[in-house]
């Protein structure tokens, strides 16, 4: 018997690269002195051999490793996004590291573990794939929460991650548990043509209502919203903007091929269920993000709101809605790479410096900078000619066609709340005078990578056909 | 000549890159730079104004390329009648309004003649988008450079009055977001249908939705213009915004940024959702005519002369709505020529106030009194600008509130002469409150030593109001030269609402 062919090998290229090469780095890291540096440039180059394979096998249409692994389209489109993703992470890292004195090899190591994690979760087309590649992504994930290792918020962020990400997978577990048991398969391209009469049965239902608390949780949606506050401030600034695009994005690329099961059922319980948490996302995240003070929770907070908007698209159930979702997730990417970017690098020791106060007269000090940083605000809150704003005008017009409107109208009011937090940031970068007057030493490392999501962010925003139309053999 | 609309649309784009690359120190190249811009976006505009054909009720010098092609979503520019003018009217204050900034303005000169030229591009697009995408594109993008303005570069609460009216704004323009998208759905729910924002295929299909439909959708579209415009009571983030703006912001605030409201209510309410228009038309009618005497009332009582106009804007749009919704031609070409007469004469009246600010340092009626001695050319350019501002025969005011209160009177929709007739107290209370607020500050006696030092009006800014008092004098005397453009397309639309009271409203046609 074959295990494997040659298809199956060239389908999964960019897992089987990057495992390569993180090997080879970690190799490096053991084996050379004062390695950190050495393995940074074995890490892009990596990256971007990953990014290579996952363009040639664009066009391909096929699955691998018996009905596992997608190939091509959809899985390509977000393994390039998840990598795009851990590349500019990388490049925001590089420089805070050297400056926090925490420069070690083993964080680009982490990085590309846990971006291996994403690939398979891109691709799952099992349930068995989507938890392995949930497993990978997280417990780098945990690892890099933790890696100040000598700080307490960073020791409580791993230690919350972990133990409350452990308890979400078991929920994920059970739920494929329960509908292998009810349909003897695991496999989501089998489901729905072997077994429609599944969806009769209570069991086979409250299967997926467990899968929907395991993904609920990564992605960061009310009620599974507790860890991401705390997590997304005590883990290092790099370590966060680089879990909550990729790690948001690996999520919720998985959750959307696996709720298409139940979704082209079009089960009514399971929409209104993903309907109710996608309303109380955008509710609560925006409502507490209001009240924040540190950036870095108002960002945490703003995640949450940023969840639910997603949610909407799943829980219309269309594909104008999974488009929605992934436009929205590139865009969102790109505005909160580059948001955390400008926090990164404005960061001080201790985590000082990152308040609303702090960035007090910004754009008379750095006008470039507080020009970018409002850039990414106005994307987040959805103002045109941003990307951010052709996503919510997908993800809410998904709303409108399956009958949800009433989702959409509280989706755009909750949206009003966020305008006066993100504005906040505006309102102390342009209108309120500098309490501090110091030089902000800016490394060209991370401002060329802030810059490129800002260009980013304009050029999807002004021509979103650029995405649009990749995702036309996707759906 | 083709592609005439797009290049004035984005001409001022060309000013901001070149922006980009000079020094923030050079200031008066940044300046000329700016001006000579709005100079080039303004000729192109009159070639635009000169090529309309405006017998012709159809867009002209349509462009139209897809966009995001899933969603039938184009960029799809064209003028008619209804918004030739305010382009050009756009194009024709955006160049005063930099010029009036010369002195007033020197704190971070480049980002504030960006953001000016950012907002023309804002505004010009509002009124040439065929494509409801492209139109809330810019209706929304425009927030962005005026929040900066009233932010970075007005008074004492100017934060609070940025974020106010940053708020207030998108609050109502999310319900109409989510109104182009049930248009857009209730598109692809008739036969042969798909989702679509193009203006001219949802003319032809919005009008037969059914009333509930058609209800909910004006309702959201409306609230949005109300707030812009803003009709009573939902106007009272415009006081504080007038007051807190730097003089310039303010001009562009009342000259056009206003108009946008009542423009919208002509583009879309009326034509797109017939049936609701006339369910709501009593109540519209109703809250124009309480704006337009509560606007006059509050800007009596005011001790500031910033504030006194900012309230008289409120009265003076109202007089707009009421004429929109009379659905008479007279209603419609008044309340037409109305916003460029509240452009004009209102802006003027910040600009002047905003002179005597620059020289005083306050805006307290009771400062004043007796300028006419001491700044006798300054006294007669607001005198005239006040009587226009009025409605003073002779003077553009007139025409379009004569205009305004015949329609209203004529009006079978509104059924009855009572909202002509208390509308039109308000032309006296706004003699009451300018004439009262002119006597107290120019004559008398001078009570102030220190009005007595004050110099009168500069070159450049004599200079300013000359093309500003040119158009009000024109449009008083000839105002048909400004009537026509208008008029071919007034007839249409006020045919087709009559055709609809009649119940002929043509069902929808199956989309190609």
């Amino acid at each position: 018997m074959e295990f494997f062919s040659p298809s199956d090998l060239i389908g999964s290229s960019p897992i089987l690269a990057l495992s390569a090469f993180s090997l080879i780095a970690l190799l490096a890291n053991a084996l050379v002195k004062n390695s950190a540096k050495t393995v940074f440039y074995i890490s892009v180059v990596g990256i971007l051999a990953a990014i290579g394979c996952a363009m040639y096998t664009f066009s391909m249409n096929a699955t691998a490793f018996s009905d596992m692994l997608l190939v091509g389209g959809y899985a390509s489109f977000f393994a390039v996004l998840f990598l795009v993703v851990a590349l500019f992470s990388l490049c925001i890292a590089k420089p805070y590291l050297e400056r926090e004195q925490y420069h070690f090899g083993e964080y680009y190591v982490l990085i590309m573990l846990s971006t291996i994690g994403m690939l398979m979760l891109g691709a799952s087309a099992d349930l068995i794939t989507a938890f392995l590649g949930i497993e990978v992504m997280s417990v780098a994930f945990y690892v890099l929460a933790g890696y100040y290792r000598g700080k307490l918020s960073s020791n409580e962020s791993a230690l919350k991650y972990f133990l409350l990400g452990a308890f979400s997978t078991g929920f994920l577990l059970y739920g494929i548990a329960l509908i292998y048991g009810t349909t003897g398969t695991t496999n989501l391209l089998r489901i729905v043509t072997m077994y429609p009469q599944a969806f009769g049965d209570p069991v086979h239902i409250i299967g997926w209502g467990l899968i929907l608390i395991g993904f609920g949780f990564k992605v960061a949606a009310v009620p599974f919203h507790m860890w991401v506050p705390d997590v997304y401030e005590g883990a290092p600034t790099p370590v966060t903007a680089f879990m909550s695009t990729g790690g948001k994005a690996a999520a919720f690329s998985a959750f959307v091929i696996a709720f298409s099961v139940p979704m082209s059922m079009k089960d009514e319980r399971l929409m209104l269920v993903v309907a109710v948490l996608a309303a109380s996302s955008m509710l609560l995240g925006n409502w507490f993000g209001l009240s924040q003070l540190n950036l870095k929770r108002m960002l945490a907070y703003s995640s949450i709101a940023h969840a639910g908007y997603m949610l909407v698209g799943l829980a219309s159930a269309t594909s104008l809605g999974q488009q929605g979702i992934t436009f929205y997730l590139v865009s969102y990417a790109f505005t909160n790479l580059g948001a955390f970017g400008i926090i990164a690098m404005l960061e001080k020791v201790n985590g000082a410096n990152l308040s609303y106060e702090d960035y007090a007269g910004l754009a008379k000090r750095r006008p470039g900078l507080a020009a970018l940083m409002a850039m990414f605000m106005f994307s987040l809150t959805g103002i045109p000619p941003f990307a951010g704003f052709v996503g919510k005008y997908y993800l809410f017009a998904s709303a409108v066609h399956s009958n949800l409107t009433w989702l959409a109208i509280f989706g755009v009011m909750t949206s009003l709340f966020s305008t006066y937090y993100y504005l906040r940031v505006v309102v102390y970068m342009y209108f309120r005078e500098a309490t501090n007057t110091e030089e902000i030493i800016l490394p060209k490392l991370t401002f060329a990578t802030v810059i490129v999501c800002a260009v980013g962010i304009l050029l999807f925003g002004i021509f979103p056909a650029l995405i649009f139309d990749l995702m036309k053999s996707m759906f | 000549m083709q592609n005439i609309l797009t290049y004035t649309l984005f001409s001022p784009l060309v000013g901001i890159l070149l922006l980009l690359f000079i020094n923030k120190e050079k200031q008066s190249l940044i300046k000329y730079i700016g001006i000579a811009t709005s100079f080039v976006t303004f000729g192109l505009s009159l070639a635009a104004y000169f090529g309309f054909d405006a017998a012709n009720t159809q867009m002209q010098f349509v462009e139209q390329y897809p966009w995001i092609a899933g969603l039938d979503i184009s960029y799809f520019v064209g003028v008619d009648g209804f918004s030739i003018l305010l382009v050009v009217l756009t194009t024709f204050l955006t160049p005063i309004a930099l010029i009036a900034s010369w002195e007033s303005i020197t704190d971070r000169l480049k980002e504030y003649v960006a953001f000016m030229l950012m907002l023309e591009v804002g505004m010009l697009g509002v009124f040439l988008a065929v494509d409801l995408f492209l139109f809330y594109v810019f209706w929304e993008a425009m927030l962005i450079p005026m929040y900066f303005i009233i932010g970075i570069w007005g008074g004492k609460d100017r934060i609070y009055a940025a974020v106010k009216f940053f708020i207030y704004t998108m609050a109502g323009s999310l319900l109409m977001l989510i109104a182009i998208l049930w248009l857009g759905y209730y598109a692809s729910t008739i036969p042969g249908g798909y989702f679509t924002t193009n203006l001219q295929k949802l003319y032809a299909i919005a009008p037969g939705a059914p009333m509930g439909i058609q209800t909910w959708m004006f309702l959201a579209f409306t609230l949005s213009f109300a707030i812009k415009v803003p009709l009573f009571p939902l106007h009272t983030w415009l006081p504080d915004a007038h007051v807190q703006a730097p003089t310039a912001g303010s001009f562009i605030l009342a000259g056009v940024l206003l108009k946008m409201g009542t423009y919208g209510l002509i583009r879309f309410c009326l034509p797109l959702f017939p049936l609701a228009s006339f369910q709501f038309t009593p109540l519209l009618a109703t809250l124009s005519v309480i704006g337009i005497v509560y606007g006059a009332l509050v800007a009596m009582v005011q001790t500031d002369v910033k504030k006194l106009v900012a309230y008289s804007s409120v009265s003076h749009l109202g007089f707009v709505v009421l004429g929109i919704f009379s659905m008479t031609e007279e209603g419609i070409q008044g309340a037409m020529i109305q916003m460029i007469n509240h452009g004009l004469s209102t802006g003027a009246l910040f600009l002047l106030v905003g002179m005597i600010y620059d020289r005083r340092h306050t805006r307290e009626i009771s400062q004043f009194g007796g300028l006419a001695k001491v700044m006798p050319v300054f006294s007669s350019i607001f005198m005239i600008v006040t009587l226009s501002s009025i409605g003073l025969p002779g003077l553009n005011g007139f025409v379009g509130e004569f205009l305004i209160l015949l329609g209203s009177f004529n009006s079978v929709f509104f059924g009855s002469y009572v909202y002509a007739a208390i509308a039109a107290t308000g032309v006296i209370f706004s003699a009451v409150y300018m004439l009262w607020m002119v006597q107290r500050v120019f004559f008398g006696k001078i009570t102030h030593d220190e009005n007595r030092s004050l110099l009168d009006l500069t070159k450049r800014e004599i200079a300013l109001l000359i093309p500003v008092l040119l158009f009000i004098v024109w449009i008083g005397v000839y105002p048909s030269t400004f009537l026509q453009s208008s008029a071919a397309s007034t007839k249409q639309v006020v045919t087709q609402m009559q055709n609809a009271k009649s119940g002929n409203v043509t069902p929808a046609i199956p989309m190609k």
